[in-house]
């Protein structure tokens, strides 16, 4: 499901991230370093705390490391400067966040539409990306809705809309089913399935949730900020059962 | 237009929140402008001066009088085309609170120098076969119920005695700053009375309004003026219409100036109350704004939503205190009689009262908007729950 490009989507080199908390440094993240394959379905999971959405952060260049390299697409997001780094998540990134993060004040159209205002496409072809999207996460009916109007997992479909309405590479989701109950989260888990198998995303993916992790081809783990391992997910399942 | 939605849609997403505001804003911008109105009123007299009168007075002070001979010198002064005598009466209208200028003037030559009193012909030449006759303006016969042919009783407080004057004309203003709470009556006739009654009291002339015939001329017009009497029993100051005029604002200046400062006061605290509703805002929202940021809008878009909101709340209220401003005053106007002679908001209030709206919708929005744009995207996600 790669674009014929064998080199990695992502590439994550000597990556060393903290917080100030206080007066102490608080180390987050220690001498990271792995690649990500294009079309790849990503699980990161680990204890909290472990800096597994931290990861998920510089990767969507929201946020920077002390040092080290984070490539993506073959460009390191750690050089560009705030107003550059917003114009490449932009074009590059789709997020999707536990709580939807939907502007309460949009309908579920018109969220889906806001990237694409930052794009020189005129209204007619926004709108037809917009209806399209929504109708991919089986929402036409449900386009002059505001999230207020909606349930968790619609909303959160609406959300996945607005993430691939650019058509990025790649796609974040930090604890996408983390509010959702179980059916809510089985549909949202089986879009980010077809959006992977069907649209070739690349999808890097928080998540506590077990049955959520079985979704990613594979699975990494971080504890106290270092790769402990890394694996299929059939691998990290027996694993668990052993534990 | 997603972004005006977004500021629009914003502003009224705390419909009693916003509500509260745009009243305080209209209250305010509604006090700011009926102050600036009443200042504005304080020199109507003074805005509506002609820069061809001159006003020649006792040098010592207003209290002190002029012999009336002094009319025919000025006369003879080259540049002076009109001289007429005016005294300031100072009656009472049955009730001291019932206020209202009463001059006794040289009939002919007065009128011929204001224009702005507009009179019907036939009237005036009632009033000038009259001696007991009287001019009263629009808004004083408006406010007192007089008709033509009713007499007018004044007790005297200047000129002791009862006073009975007839009304034969009533003037209407060129312009709508034109005063019309005044009323006129011969000098003449209150001379004749006086010097019956006391008569080294007599022939005594409180100013000469002088018409002269090239405004660029009163520096030199009014010296030449003064000039005559130096040296005399009563040296005499003489002055632009403007200048006597703004001289009685002077002597009221504290009182105009705490005006003023009251009015900016209160356009102060809706900065404060405004300030403090959008601060309350950006902090609610800063989920939001770290979610447009992550989305790839700039800190500059986030700001300007911020503005956006400030200044939209700004503009309604201003717009619905300015609507307010012009029944409000004129009802104030009318409360208070004569006392102002002209009270009319002008277009420079309504200007200043959009400005100071901008103002603050502009200045409300700079802390919050600041601290909008500058929200870390992680820290503002995390502000979610």
């Amino acid at each position: 499901m790669n674009d014929g490009d064998a080199r990695p989507l992502i590439s994550i080199r000597n990556v060393f991230k903290s917080y100030r908390r206080g007066g102490q440094v608080v180390p987050v993240l220690h001498d990271v370093s792995f690649d990500v394959a294009r079309g790849d379905f990503l699980g990161l999971m680990g204890p909290s705390g472990s800096g597994k959405s931290t990861l998920l952060n510089l990767i969507a260049g929201i946020d920077k490391p002390d040092t080290g390299a984070v490539l993506v697409d073959g460009v390191d997001i750690t050089q560009l400067g705030e107003s550059e780094l917003a114009d490449w998540r932009a074009g590059a990134v789709g997020f999707i966040f536990q709580f939807y993060n939907l502007m309460p004040v949009l309908t579920a159209f018109e969220n889906v539409e806001l990237p694409l205002t930052l794009t020189h496409l005129p209204r007619k072809l926004r709108r037809q990306h917009a209806e399209a999207a929504l109708a991919l996460v089986g929402l036409a009916d449900r386009m002059e809705h505001y999230p207020s109007e909606l349930s968790g997992g619609q909303q959160q479909r609406v959300a996945i809309a607005r993430a691939i309405i650019t058509d990025p590479k790649l796609i974040v989701a930090d604890e996408p089913t983390g509010d959702l109950d179980r059916q809510s989260a089985e549909d949202v888990l089986a879009l980010m399935d077809r959006l992977n198998v069907e649209l070739g995303k690349t999808i890097l993916m928080v998540t506590h949730d077990r049955r959520a992790a079985e979704r990613a081809h594979a699975i990494m783990y971080l504890d106290k900020g270092e790769l402990s391992t890394a694996g299929d997910v059939h691998e990290r399942s027996v694993r668990d059962a052993r534990r | 237009m997603q972004f005006l939605k977004l500021v629009l849609r914003n502003s009224l997403r705390h419909k009693l929140r916003t509500g509260l505001t745009v009243l305080g804003l209209v209250v305010a911008i509604l006090a700011f402008g009926l102050l600036q109105t009443v200042v504005d009123a304080w020199y109507a007299g003074a805005e509506s001066a002609a820069p061809n009168r001159l006003v020649t007075r006792n040098a010592i002070s207003l209290t002190f009088s002029m012999p009336l001979h002094y009319r025919d010198k000025i006369r003879g002064v080259d540049g002076v085309r009109t001289v007429g005598a005016a005294n300031w009466f100072g009656g009472i209208y049955q009730d001291p609170k019932n206020f209202f200028p009463q001059f006794a003037i040289d009939p002919a030559p007065y009128f011929a120098m204001y224009p702005e009193y507009r009179v019907n012909d036939g009237e005036l030449h009632a009033f000038l076969r009259d001696r007991k006759g009287a001019v009263i303006g629009r808004k004083l016969a408006t406010t007192y119920g007089f008709k033509l042919g009713d007499t007018i009783p004044l007790q005297g407080t200047i000129y002791p005695g009862t006073w009975s004057f007839t009304v034969r004309a009533i003037y209407d203003g060129a312009e709508a700053k034109t005063d019309t709470s005044q009323m006129f009556f011969h000098w003449d006739y209150v001379n004749e009375t006086v010097k019956a009654k006391t008569p080294r009291r007599a022939d005594q002339v409180g100013v000469f309004v002088v018409q002269i015939d090239d405004p660029a001329r009163s520096a030199e017009v009014s010296r030449a003026i003064d000039r005559q009497f130096v040296n005399s029993l009563a040296e005499t100051l003489t002055e632009t219409e403007k200048a006597f005029q703004l001289g009685f604002v002077a002597m009221t200046e504290a009182i105009v100036v705490a005006i003023r400062i009251v009015s900016f006061v209160v356009i102060f605290i809706i900065l404060a109350v405004m300030a403090n509703t959008m601060a309350m805002t950006a902090r609610e929202r800063l989920a939001e704004y770290a979610t447009l940021k992550a989305l790839g809008f700039g800190p500059g878009y986030v700001a300007r939503l911020v503005f956006g909101e400030s200044v939209a709340i700004a503009i309604i209220g201003a717009a619905l205190g300015i609507a307010a401003t012009f029944p409000v005053s004129a009802a104030f106007g009318a409360k208070m009689g004569t006392l102002f002679p002209v009270f009319e908001v002008s277009g420079a209030t309504v200007a200043l009262q959009i400005g100071c709206a901008l103002v603050v919708g502009v200045a409300a929005a700079l802390l919050p908007g600041r601290r909008a744009a500058r929200v870390k995207i992680v820290d503002g996600l995390r502000a979610i729950g």
